[in-house]
Protein backbone atom coordinates (compact mmCIF):
# COMPACT_ATOMS: atom_id res chain seq x y z
CA UNK A 1 0.00 0.00 0.00
CA UNK A 2 2.56 2.46 0.93
CA UNK A 3 4.96 1.33 -2.40
CA UNK A 4 1.40 3.07 -4.54
CA UNK A 5 1.23 5.97 -1.89
CA UNK A 6 4.94 6.46 -3.30
CA UNK A 7 4.39 6.06 -6.89
CA UNK A 8 1.65 8.07 -6.79
CA UNK A 9 3.82 11.17 -5.09
CA UNK A 10 6.37 10.66 -7.64
CA UNK A 11 4.01 10.32 -10.54
CA UNK A 12 2.34 13.65 -9.34
CA UNK A 13 5.35 15.59 -8.81
CA UNK A 14 7.26 14.31 -12.00
CA UNK A 15 3.63 15.81 -13.64
CA UNK A 16 4.04 19.55 -12.23
CA UNK A 17 7.28 19.67 -13.32
CA UNK A 18 6.56 19.67 -16.91
CA UNK A 19 9.05 22.14 -18.95
CA UNK A 20 6.56 24.93 -20.46
CA UNK A 21 5.74 24.09 -23.79
CA UNK A 22 7.60 25.85 -26.71
CA UNK A 23 5.96 28.61 -28.85
CA UNK A 24 6.70 30.45 -32.15
CA UNK A 25 6.19 33.88 -33.41
CA UNK A 26 6.07 33.50 -36.92
CA UNK A 27 7.66 36.99 -38.75
CA UNK A 28 8.18 37.19 -42.75
CA UNK A 29 10.80 39.04 -43.42
CA UNK A 30 12.51 39.29 -47.07
CA UNK A 31 15.48 41.28 -47.47
CA UNK A 32 15.07 44.85 -48.52
CA UNK A 33 11.91 46.30 -47.95
CA UNK A 34 11.73 49.16 -45.50
CA UNK A 35 10.15 52.22 -44.32
CA UNK A 36 12.43 54.03 -47.38
CA UNK A 37 10.32 52.90 -49.92
CA UNK A 38 7.47 55.07 -51.01
CA UNK A 39 4.23 53.33 -49.34
CA UNK A 40 1.84 53.20 -51.72
CA UNK A 41 -1.80 55.17 -51.61
CA UNK A 42 -3.58 52.01 -50.24
CA UNK A 43 -0.80 51.39 -47.95
CA UNK A 44 -0.82 52.39 -44.01
CA UNK A 45 2.24 53.99 -42.94
CA UNK A 46 3.95 51.25 -40.72
CA UNK A 47 4.44 51.82 -36.53
CA UNK A 48 7.66 52.75 -35.95
CA UNK A 49 8.16 51.46 -32.07
CA UNK A 50 11.64 52.54 -30.92
CA UNK A 51 12.96 50.25 -27.81
CA UNK A 52 15.29 52.48 -26.18
CA UNK A 53 18.24 50.57 -23.98
CA UNK A 54 21.28 51.83 -21.51
CA UNK A 55 24.49 50.24 -21.26
CA UNK A 56 23.28 47.20 -19.66
CA UNK A 57 20.95 46.02 -21.99
CA UNK A 58 17.68 46.75 -20.23
CA UNK A 59 15.05 48.75 -21.30
CA UNK A 60 15.08 52.82 -20.63
CA UNK A 61 12.32 54.39 -22.87
CA UNK A 62 9.94 53.35 -25.08
CA UNK A 63 7.93 55.21 -28.00
CA UNK A 64 5.25 54.75 -30.54
CA UNK A 65 5.50 56.66 -33.84
CA UNK A 66 7.75 59.41 -31.78
CA UNK A 67 5.17 59.77 -28.99
CA UNK A 68 6.70 58.17 -25.45
CA UNK A 69 4.80 55.35 -24.12
CA UNK A 70 4.60 54.15 -20.48
CA UNK A 71 5.38 50.33 -20.89
CA UNK A 72 4.03 47.26 -22.79
CA UNK A 73 0.59 47.17 -21.09
CA UNK A 74 0.48 51.44 -22.61
CA UNK A 75 2.31 49.93 -25.94
CA UNK A 76 -0.60 47.21 -26.59
CA UNK A 77 -3.66 49.85 -26.00
CA UNK A 78 -2.48 52.58 -28.65
CA UNK A 79 -1.54 49.50 -30.83
CA UNK A 80 -5.37 48.05 -29.82
CA UNK A 81 -6.54 51.68 -30.89
CA UNK A 82 -4.83 52.36 -33.79
CA UNK A 83 -5.76 49.05 -35.32
CA UNK A 84 -9.17 49.67 -34.65
CA UNK A 85 -9.33 52.51 -36.30
CA UNK A 86 -7.38 51.19 -39.61
CA UNK A 87 -9.98 48.52 -39.15
CA UNK A 88 -13.12 50.80 -39.34
CA UNK A 89 -11.49 52.79 -41.95
CA UNK A 90 -11.42 49.78 -44.07
CA UNK A 91 -8.27 48.18 -44.32
CA UNK A 92 -7.46 44.33 -43.10
CA UNK A 93 -4.97 43.42 -40.20
CA UNK A 94 -2.89 42.88 -43.10
CA UNK A 95 -2.83 45.65 -44.19
CA UNK A 96 -1.23 46.70 -40.79
CA UNK A 97 2.52 46.85 -40.45
CA UNK A 98 4.87 47.27 -37.37
CA UNK A 99 8.78 48.17 -37.02
CA UNK A 100 10.82 47.81 -34.44
CA UNK A 101 13.80 49.88 -33.66
CA UNK A 102 15.93 48.64 -31.03
CA UNK A 103 19.50 49.37 -29.71
CA UNK A 104 21.78 47.08 -29.87
CA UNK A 105 22.47 46.21 -26.70
CA UNK A 106 18.98 45.68 -25.37
CA UNK A 107 17.72 42.41 -24.14
CA UNK A 108 16.79 39.91 -26.29
CA UNK A 109 13.26 39.30 -23.67
CA UNK A 110 12.38 42.89 -24.72
CA UNK A 111 11.62 42.13 -28.36
CA UNK A 112 9.71 39.68 -27.42
CA UNK A 113 7.32 41.47 -24.61
CA UNK A 114 6.49 43.83 -27.13
CA UNK A 115 5.83 41.34 -30.27
CA UNK A 116 3.78 40.22 -27.27
CA UNK A 117 2.31 43.51 -26.98
CA UNK A 118 1.72 43.97 -30.84
CA UNK A 119 0.78 40.86 -31.95
CA UNK A 120 -2.25 40.66 -29.71
CA UNK A 121 -4.62 40.99 -26.40
CA UNK A 122 -6.64 38.12 -24.68
CA UNK A 123 -10.16 39.20 -23.93
CA UNK A 124 -11.78 37.17 -21.62
CA UNK A 125 -9.59 34.22 -22.90
CA UNK A 126 -10.08 34.82 -26.34
CA UNK A 127 -7.22 35.88 -28.36
CA UNK A 128 -7.83 38.95 -30.53
CA UNK A 129 -5.08 39.36 -32.84
CA UNK A 130 -3.40 42.81 -34.04
CA UNK A 131 -0.62 43.46 -35.73
CA UNK A 132 0.76 40.42 -38.00
CA UNK A 133 3.12 42.36 -39.75
CA UNK A 134 5.97 42.77 -37.88
CA UNK A 135 9.59 44.16 -39.14
CA UNK A 136 12.94 44.91 -37.88
CA UNK A 137 14.50 48.43 -39.13
CA UNK A 138 17.84 48.06 -40.10
CA UNK A 139 20.81 47.98 -37.27
CA UNK A 140 22.26 51.15 -38.32
CA UNK A 141 25.44 50.52 -35.82
CA UNK A 142 27.74 48.43 -35.21
CA UNK A 143 28.83 47.09 -32.03
CA UNK B 1 -2.60 -6.88 -7.66
CA UNK B 2 -0.05 -3.97 -5.56
CA UNK B 3 3.09 -5.29 -8.00
CA UNK B 4 0.85 -4.64 -10.87
CA UNK B 5 -0.10 -1.27 -9.93
CA UNK B 6 3.78 -0.53 -9.33
CA UNK B 7 4.97 -1.79 -12.41
CA UNK B 8 2.25 0.67 -14.40
CA UNK B 9 3.17 3.75 -12.29
CA UNK B 10 6.84 2.54 -13.19
CA UNK B 11 5.88 3.05 -17.04
CA UNK B 12 3.95 6.11 -16.57
CA UNK B 13 6.89 7.70 -15.09
CA UNK B 14 9.27 5.94 -17.28
CA UNK B 15 7.32 7.53 -20.64
CA UNK B 16 7.23 10.61 -19.17
CA UNK B 17 10.35 11.10 -18.50
CA UNK B 18 11.21 10.17 -22.33
CA UNK B 19 8.92 12.45 -23.72
CA UNK B 20 10.15 15.62 -21.50
CA UNK B 21 13.46 15.06 -22.71
CA UNK B 22 13.02 14.62 -26.39
CA UNK B 23 11.12 17.72 -26.22
CA UNK B 24 13.17 19.38 -29.43
CA UNK B 25 16.45 20.64 -29.81
CA UNK B 26 16.96 22.08 -25.69
CA UNK B 27 19.99 23.29 -23.96
CA UNK B 28 19.99 24.42 -20.80
CA UNK B 29 22.81 27.19 -22.02
CA UNK B 30 19.99 28.81 -23.47
CA UNK B 31 17.07 30.50 -21.31
CA UNK B 32 14.38 31.33 -23.75
CA UNK B 33 12.26 34.47 -22.90
CA UNK B 34 8.07 33.48 -21.97
CA UNK B 35 5.75 35.23 -23.58
CA UNK B 36 1.38 34.71 -23.30
CA UNK B 37 0.87 34.34 -26.86
CA UNK B 38 3.68 32.47 -28.39
CA UNK B 39 1.88 29.77 -30.55
CA UNK B 40 2.86 26.34 -29.96
CA UNK B 41 3.97 25.21 -33.81
CA UNK B 42 1.08 24.02 -35.51
CA UNK B 43 2.02 20.62 -37.52
CA UNK B 44 5.31 20.26 -39.02
CA UNK B 45 7.30 23.36 -40.25
CA UNK B 46 9.02 23.12 -43.86
CA UNK B 47 12.54 22.45 -43.93
CA UNK B 48 13.35 23.73 -40.53
CA UNK B 49 16.34 25.39 -39.77
CA UNK B 50 17.17 26.03 -36.06
CA UNK B 51 19.83 28.90 -34.97
CA UNK B 52 20.31 28.83 -31.08
CA UNK B 53 21.90 32.17 -29.46
CA UNK B 54 23.39 32.31 -26.13
CA UNK B 55 23.41 35.48 -23.62
CA UNK B 56 26.94 36.13 -24.67
CA UNK B 57 26.10 36.64 -29.08
CA UNK B 58 27.69 32.99 -29.84
CA UNK B 59 25.44 30.37 -31.84
CA UNK B 60 24.95 26.83 -31.18
CA UNK B 61 25.53 24.88 -34.18
CA UNK B 62 26.14 21.47 -34.00
CA UNK B 63 27.20 21.64 -30.52
CA UNK B 64 29.70 23.98 -31.22
CA UNK B 65 29.35 27.58 -30.55
CA UNK B 66 30.21 30.17 -32.79
CA UNK B 67 30.51 34.11 -33.29
CA UNK B 68 28.00 35.29 -34.88
CA UNK B 69 30.11 36.63 -37.65
CA UNK B 70 30.91 33.17 -38.92
CA UNK B 71 27.70 31.60 -39.32
CA UNK B 72 27.61 32.32 -42.66
CA UNK B 73 29.53 29.17 -44.00
CA UNK B 74 27.42 26.88 -41.99
CA UNK B 75 23.85 28.90 -43.34
CA UNK B 76 24.94 28.40 -46.54
CA UNK B 77 25.53 24.86 -46.48
CA UNK B 78 22.35 24.58 -44.51
CA UNK B 79 20.75 26.21 -47.82
CA UNK B 80 22.67 23.49 -50.42
CA UNK B 81 21.29 20.76 -48.37
CA UNK B 82 17.37 22.08 -48.99
CA UNK B 83 17.95 23.55 -52.15
CA UNK B 84 19.41 19.64 -53.23
CA UNK B 85 16.12 18.37 -51.63
CA UNK B 86 14.26 20.40 -54.25
CA UNK B 87 12.86 22.64 -51.86
CA UNK B 88 12.76 26.15 -52.03
CA UNK B 89 14.41 28.67 -49.14
CA UNK B 90 11.63 30.97 -49.43
CA UNK B 91 9.65 28.69 -47.57
CA UNK B 92 11.91 26.98 -45.09
CA UNK B 93 11.60 28.30 -41.67
CA UNK B 94 14.44 29.47 -39.36
CA UNK B 95 13.52 28.93 -35.88
CA UNK B 96 15.31 31.34 -34.02
CA UNK B 97 15.74 30.49 -30.13
CA UNK B 98 17.54 33.27 -28.40
CA UNK B 99 18.24 33.77 -24.60
CA UNK B 100 16.56 36.24 -23.24
CA UNK B 101 19.66 37.93 -22.19
CA UNK B 102 20.94 38.01 -25.79
CA UNK B 103 21.98 41.58 -27.64
CA UNK B 104 18.66 42.34 -29.75
CA UNK B 105 21.42 43.83 -32.10
CA UNK B 106 22.80 39.89 -32.25
CA UNK B 107 19.85 38.29 -33.12
CA UNK B 108 18.79 40.81 -35.79
CA UNK B 109 22.38 40.52 -37.44
CA UNK B 110 21.60 36.56 -37.57
CA UNK B 111 18.04 37.17 -39.00
CA UNK B 112 19.65 39.89 -41.46
CA UNK B 113 22.64 36.94 -42.44
CA UNK B 114 19.77 34.46 -43.22
CA UNK B 115 18.01 36.85 -45.33
CA UNK B 116 20.77 37.82 -47.36
CA UNK B 117 20.97 33.96 -48.31
CA UNK B 118 17.35 34.19 -49.02
CA UNK B 119 15.67 32.97 -46.05
CA UNK B 120 12.09 34.61 -45.00
CA UNK B 121 10.41 33.00 -42.40
CA UNK B 122 11.60 33.12 -39.25
CA UNK B 123 9.79 31.75 -35.73
CA UNK B 124 11.19 33.59 -32.94
CA UNK B 125 10.66 30.85 -29.87
CA UNK B 126 9.37 31.86 -26.67
CA UNK B 127 8.08 29.52 -24.23
CA UNK B 128 4.68 29.65 -23.56
CA UNK B 129 3.06 30.94 -19.97
CA UNK B 130 -0.24 31.36 -19.78
CA UNK B 131 -0.70 34.36 -17.48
Amino acid sequence: MIDVVFQLMIFFMLTFNIIAPEGDFDVRMPLGKSSAEPPDDLQLPPIQVRLAADDEGTLAGISMNGEPVLDFGDLRQRVASFVDVALESGASLEDVELEIDCDYELNYINIIDAITAVSGRLEDGQLIEMVKKISFVPLQRQP
Amino acid sequence: MTPMIDVTFQLITFFMFVLNFSEAEQDERIQLPSSQLAKPAEGVVEAPITMQLTADGGVLYAGEIIPVDEIGGSLQRERDIIVAADKDPKRATVIVRADGRANAGDVQRVIQICQELGFQQFALRALYKPD
